[in-house]
């Protein structure tokens, strides 16, 4: 038993004795491992709260401007029925305005939402791997005698620094989403703060814009105008599609009531 | 018995099977000594198909002990024999 296998293992246990009574204890080293790998996945855990908060805010004013939009279209009508048409124009160019940033809003619901899921997504994937390294590093504790070691621990550290760069990696996004997810926050804060989510008469925007929405908006109050005079000759049937018109069932609501219009006009 | 491979991972081994590996390797110690290239080589490589034949190979996040180690497939006499001196294999 004196081959050149016997003797390399031989010759490979000394040495990795020799090189471990002078290492710092390879146990400590993985346990702060796995330690700063904890700390890696809170900080994906808070960016996946802090993306979560975003998206209620968005969704509470989501549903704020739908309720404005609702009181305006209300308001257009009892205008109509009192005969203003004049103050039933301007609610409905202003509701108009109020769709359109609702609109924007969703858009930007559903790309948060997006980002939540993928950041929900690579949360799970490193609690994985930090629980699969807490097992390995568990094993290799276990298993761990001076003359496993060198051969051992080389390999394992090998497989850390892996799992590290990829921990590098996912923390690297969640905190960049985190940034850009704050940002967007930070400018919802500050046009509440201006005014301009609350004010969604278009009145705060300038003049120009203001016009220029208004003539884009044009032919859909013109539209809507005159589907409310049908609807106050018409009754209660017409009344609820109008209610509930302006989504998807718009453009068949339309044509019975431009077939049915003019004799109304007339 | 675990064998590792350097380079190419671990064997697990009935202990049977060593009076055979032994045998080539005690044949390997002796060509090295005596600086027998070719016939090392040859040996060598009878010893690794040996190990790789007759072992289980171990899946590589396995975490065994190697209680027998060979050097790689294409390591040189000289190479072999470096590493066998005192301060060789690991440095320092």
């Amino acid at each position: 038993m004196s081959g050149v296998m016997k003797r390399m293992g031989m010759i490979f246990r000394a040495k990795a004795n020799k090189a471990l009574d002078r290492a710092e204890d390879p146990r400590e080293t993985l346990d702060y491992s796995y330690q700063k790998q904890l700390e890696l996945l809170q900080k994906v855990r808070r960016g996946v709260a802090d993306v979560a908060t975003s998206r209620k805010r968005l969704e509470l004013q989501l549903n704020q401007l739908q309720g404005q939009s609702a009181k305006l279209e209300d308001q257009g009508r009892k205008a109509l029925a009192l005969g203003r048409e004049d103050l039933a124009r301007e609610a409905l160019s202003r509701r108009a305005a109020l769709q359109q940033q609702v609109s924007d809003l969703e858009v930007q619901h559903q790309t948060l939402q997006g980002e939540e899921e993928k950041l929900t997504l690579a949360a799970q994937r490193l609690q994985a791997k930090v629980d699969a390294f807490r097992t390995k590093k568990e094993t290799i504790k276990a298993t761990y005698t001076a003359a496993q070691a060198q051969t051992r621990i080389a390999e394992s550290f090998s497989g850390i620094s892996e799992e590290m760069s990829d921990v590098g990696l996912a923390i690297q996004r969640a905190e960049d989403k985190t940034a850009q997810l704050q940002a967007r926050a930070g400018a919802i804060d500050e046009l509440l703060a201006s005014g301009a989510l609350d004010d969604q008469s278009g009145l705060a925007k300038d003049d120009i814009q203001a016009e220029l929405d208004r003539l884009s908006g044009g032919t859909d109050v013109e539209l809507e105008l005159q589907r409310m005079k049908a609807e106050l000759a018409g009754g209660p049937s017409a009344q609820k599609q109008a209610i509930e018109g302006g989504g998807a069932a718009a453009p068949q609501d339309q044509t019975p009531q431009q077939q049915s219009h003019p004799r109304f006009e007339k | 018995m675990i064998v590792r491979i350097m380079g190419e991972g671990q064997w697990k081994l009935a202990d049977s099977h060593l009076v055979e590996l032994n045998r080539l390797d005690d044949e390997l110690l002796e060509e090295m000594e005596s600086g027998d290239q070719e016939g090392f080589r040859r040996t060598l490589h009878a010893l690794l198909d040996a190990v790789r034949l007759i072992g289980e190979p171990l899946p590589d996040d396995a975490l065994e002990p190697s209680e027998l180690i060979l050097p790689a497939p294409d390591a040189g006499l000289d190479e072999v024999r470096a590493m066998l001196r005192d301060d060789g294999l690991i440095p320092g």
